[in-house]
C-alpha cells in the first residue's frame, strides 16, 4: 500500500466520522440537499487556488464559508428557506468555477472528483485535527440544535440562540466539506454528509445510537471507497459513494426484515 | 421582562402589555397580576392573543408595557406543538436536555402517571398522544419550576385522557405549590380545573373565578364582540 493511500485512509476515516456526525443534524433539519448542493460552492475557491498558486482547499473553504454565511443572512432577512437560497446560488458557483478553471481540465477533474495521490502527511494531520475539532464543537451545540428542531419556542425559552448555533454549524459543515473534497471531490462530497446519516436514522430509536451509527457509516464508506479505488486504480469519489449506498441498502433490508420501528 | 427585587405575594404582574406583530395589534393594553400557587386559565376565541400572551411572558416576542415575574421564579413551559415525529430521540435524552439526574427524570415521569421504567427508553416518536402530553408535563416539571405555562395541554388527546391529564395536573400543582397558567378552549375544563379565568380578546374582556365562566352573560363577554374599554381590577 502506497504512502498516499495510507494518508488518504487516515483522511477518509476521520473526515467520514466527522461528516457522518454533523451530517446527522443536516438530515434532521431536512437540509440533506442543502449539504449536497452547498459543497459545489467550493469550486470557484478551488479554481482561484489553482490559478493563484495557493492551497485550493483554503480557497474552497473560504468560498464555502462566505457563501454559507451569506445564505444564512439572506435566509434571516428574506425568510426564504435554505433550500431555495442554496438552489439559487450553487449552480452559479459551479458555472463560475468551471469558467475559472478554463482549459485546465486535469485540475477541474481533480476538483470535481478528488485525487488521493495528492494527499500527504500534512493533509492527513490537518484532516485529523479538523475532524476532531468539528466533532468536539458539534457535540457542544448538538443538544441546542436538536431542541430548536423539536420546538423553537422551547429552545428560545431556555436562552438558546438558534441563529448563533446555526452559524457555527455552517462553519463546521464548510470545514468538513473542504477537507472531504480531497477524497471525493466537490461533486460527491455532499454525499458523506447525507447518506450515512440517512442510513443511521433508519435504524435508530435514540440520538446516541443515531450519532454513533452515522459516524461509523461515514468512516466505513470513505475507507472502503478509498481501498477499492487504490485496488482498481480509479477515482475514489464514485467508489466512496457506491460503498455508502451499499450500506444504506443493507440497512434498509435489515429494517425491512426485522420490521424495525421507532 | 423584569424580575422583581422585592418579593411580595404576586408571582406575576403584567402592566399595560401590548404586542404588535407585522403592524397588527395582537394584544392591546392588558393588565393583570396573580399570586403564587393559584391556577389561572386564559380563554378566548381563536386569534384572541392567548398564545402571543404566553410568548410575551416568556420574552419570545417584542412587546410594550411591563412584565414582572417574582424574584428567582423558575418557569416551566410546554408549547402547543412539538415536532418530534422525525427526530430519533428517547424520553431519557429529551428530559436530560433539562435535567441530567435520572432519579429526577423518573420521579417526574412517575408523578405524571407514567411507568418510568417502561417509558424512559422509548422513542418520543412512538408515544401515543396522551403519553406524549404527559412526557411534556414531566419535561416542564423535571427541574422543579415555580410556574407552569401550558398552551392547550391536551391537544391531540382523547376525552378520557384529557380529564385524567387535567386531574393529574391539578393535583401536581396543588401538591408542589406550583402556579399554573393555562390556555384552554374548553370552558368545562376551565371551570373544573382552574381557580380563575382571564378572557382575552386582544384586551381583557373578563377576569373572575372560573366557576363563573359557564354563565351565559360571561360567555357573551368572552366570545361576543370585543369592547376594549378599560377593565377594572384584575388580580387575585
Amino acid at each position: 500500500m502506497s504512502e498516499a493511500v495510507l494518508y488518504s485512509l487516515v483522511v477518509g476515516a476521520t473526515v467520514g466520522l466527522a461528516a457522518g456526525y454533523l451530517g446527522s443534524i443536516m438530515v434532521l433539519e431536512k437540509m440533506a440537499l442543502v449539504g449536497d448542493a452547498l459543497s459545489h460552492v467550493a469550486l470557484p475557491g478551488l479554481a482561484l487556488g489553482v490559478l493563484f498558486n495557493f492551497n485550493p482547499l483554503v480557497g474552497g473553504f473560504a468560498f464555502l464559508f462566505v457563501s454559507a454565511v451569506l445564505i444564512w443572512h439572506l435566509g434571516r432577512v428574506t425568510k426564504l428557506s435554505f433550500e431555495t437560497l442554496v438552489g439559487a446560488t450553487f449552480t452559479l458557483a459551479l458555472a463560475i468555477g468551471i469558467l475559472l478553471f478554463g482549459d485546465n481540465l486535469d485540475a477541474l477533474e481533480e476538483a470535481l472528483f478528488g485525487d488521493i495521490t495528492k494527499v500527504g502527511a500534512i493533509e492527513a494531520v490537518v484532516a485529523v485535527i479538523i475532524s476532531v475539532a468539528v466533532i468536539a464543537l458539534t457535540r457542544l451545540i448538538y443538544r441546542k440544535i436538536v431542541l430548536g428542531l423539536i420546538s423553537e419556542e422551547l429552545a428560545i425559552s431556555k436562552g438558546i440562540s438558534i441563529a448563533r448555533n446555526n452559524l457555527l454549524y455552517l462553519l463546521l459543515v464548510s470545514l468538513t466539506v473542504a477537507v472531504g473534497i480531497q477524497i471525493t471531490g466537490t461533486l460527491l462530497v455532499g454525499f458523506l454528509v447525507v447518506t450515512p446519516a440517512a442510513a443511521a436514522k433508519t435504524i435508530s430509536a435514540n440520538m446516541s445510537r443515531y450519532l454513533l451509527l452515522s459516524s461509523i457509516f461515514g468512516a466505513i464508506s470513505a475507507v472502503s471507497g478509498i481501498l477499492m479505488s487504490s485496488y482498481f486504480n480509479i477515482l475514489p469519489g464514485p467508489l466512496v459513494v457506491i460503498s455508502g449506498i451499499a450500506i444504506f441498502v443493507i440497512v434498509i433490508i435489515i429494517r425491512w426484515r426485522k420490521k424495525f420501528t421507532y | 421582562m423584569v424580575f422583581m427585587e422585592t418579593p411580595d405575594d404576586y408571582i406575576l404582574k403584567v402592566s399595560n402589555l401590548s404586542v404588535e406583530i407585522s403592524n397588527q395589534q395582537i394584544i392591546d393594553n392588558v393588565t393583570f397580576k396573580i399570586k403564587r400557587g393559584i391556577s389561572l386559565a386564559i380563554v378566548g376565541p381563536n386569534g384572541a392573543g392567548k398564545t402571543t400572551l404566553f410568548r410575551a411572558l416568556l420574552n419570545l416576542v417584542p412587546y410594550k408595557g411591563k412584565i414582572e415575574w417574582g424574584a428567582k421564579v423558575k418557569i416551566g413551559y410546554v408549547p402547543q406543538i412539538l415536532s418530534v415525529r422525525d427526530v430519533p430521540i428517547s424520553v431519557r435524552e429529551f428530559l436530560s436536555y433539562k435535567n441530567e439526574s435520572v432519579q429526577d427524570m423518573k420521579a417526574a415521569l412517575a408523578s405524571v402517571g407514567l411507568d418510568s421504567e417502561a417509558i424512559i427508553d422509548k422513542s418520543l416518536a412512538t408515544l401515543s398522544g396522551g403519553e406524549m402530553r404527559r412526557v411534556l408535563i414531566a419535561w416542564a416539571i423535571v427541574d422543579n419550576p415555580d410556574v407552569l405555562l401550558f398552551d392547550e395541554p391536551t391537544t391531540g388527546v382523547d376525552l378520557d385522557s384529557e380529564e385524567a391529564i387535567y386531574g393529574m395536573l391539578k393535583k401536581l400543582t396543588v401538591k408542589n405549590k406550583i402556579t399554573l397558567l393555562l390556555i384552554s378552549h374548553d370552558l368545562h375544563i376551565v371551570r373544573e380545573y382552574s381557580d380563575y379565568a382571564l378572557a382575552l380578546n386582544k384586551c381583557v374582556v373578563f377576569f373572575g373565578e372560573s366557576k363563573d365562566v359557564m354563565d351565559p352573560a360571561t360567555q357573551k363577554l368572552i366570545y361576543g364582540e370585543p369592547i376594549c374599554k378599560e377593565f377594572g381590577e384584575a388580580y387575585v
